[in-house]
């Protein structure tokens, strides 16, 4: 499935947007960045509620496609502005983590 | 290769920033992608180390063939107790840093699972100064 899909079928707002037809390896949910850091494998989707620019760097680094911002959580400008320099796709849903992980583990399993 | 970075008392925006010049220049070297990751993880925890507990520094990478050793060294209060700090979920990170995301006491554990060698000379009241060795073969 693709972050494109991903987007249509979660409802998801799009702020910028990158990897659109990137083939989503899986999710990593977590608050944690050193967790994200330590654990997330490339190709997944990062769910969180953090929405400062050090999300977009770990994103980078670890070559994850797109960030779901949780609870209609909004990303700091120099957040969306690294996400722009890096193409990293940021989305954003109204739910919680628990119902994005609940959907979105429906699609992809 | 040698690189130079500097790294500033409390500056989160800059978090990433060796980090990823790094990874560019690993990857325009041919490096191969798990070892890449290694290497940034190791380094993008050692640098967020620095910023979040000592009052700045500098990061060495030196690139040679078949291996690269990055040193993070910070003028700062020191550890106290290494052991404390290598084991998984001990943290003194302030609740702001916490905030963040940080602070779960996962930064050193996740060096050490991803580096080949790890050096840490502190001194309370001095400073801090991290050896990481990556081989590449």
């Amino acid at each position: 499935m693709t972050v494109k899909e991903i987007i249509e079928k979660l409802d998801l707002k799009c702020l910028n947007e990158a990897n659109l037809d990137a083939e989503v390896a899986g999710a990593y949910a977590s608050d944690l960045l050193s967790d994200v850091m330590g654990n997330a494998r490339s190709g997944q989707v990062w769910i969180t509620m953090q929405t400062h620019k050090n999300v977009t760097a770990i994103a980078s680094l670890k070559d994850i496609p797109a960030v779901i911002i949780v609870r209609d959580g909004v990303p700091d400008d120099d957040m969306l502005e690294h996400a722009k320099d890096e193409d990293i796709c940021i989305l954003v849903s109204k739910d919680a983590t628990f119902q994005v992980c609940g959907r979105l583990y429906e699609l992809l399993k | 290769m040698h690189y130079t970075f500097d790294i500033e008392r409390g500056n989160f925006t800059d978090a990433g920033r060796a980090s990823s010049s790094v990874k560019r220049t690993l990857k325009h070297l041919g490096v191969d992608p798990a070892n890449i990751k290694r290497t940034v993880v190791a380094l993008f925890e050692a640098e967020i180390n620095a910023i979040a507990h000592a009052y700045g520094g500098t990061i060495d990478v030196d690139i040679d063939e078949g291996k690269i050793v990055m040193v993070v060294a910070d003028h700062g209060p020191g550890i106290p107790n290494i052991d404390l700090a290598m084991q998984e979920g001990w943290s003194t990170a302030s609740p702001q840093v916490r905030e963040m995301g940080y602070g779960a006491g996962m930064g050193l554990p996740n060096i050490k699972k991803n580096t080949d060698e790890l050096k840490i000379d502190t001194q309370v009241g001095v400073g801090t100064t991290v050896t990481m060795t990556v081989y590449f073969a």
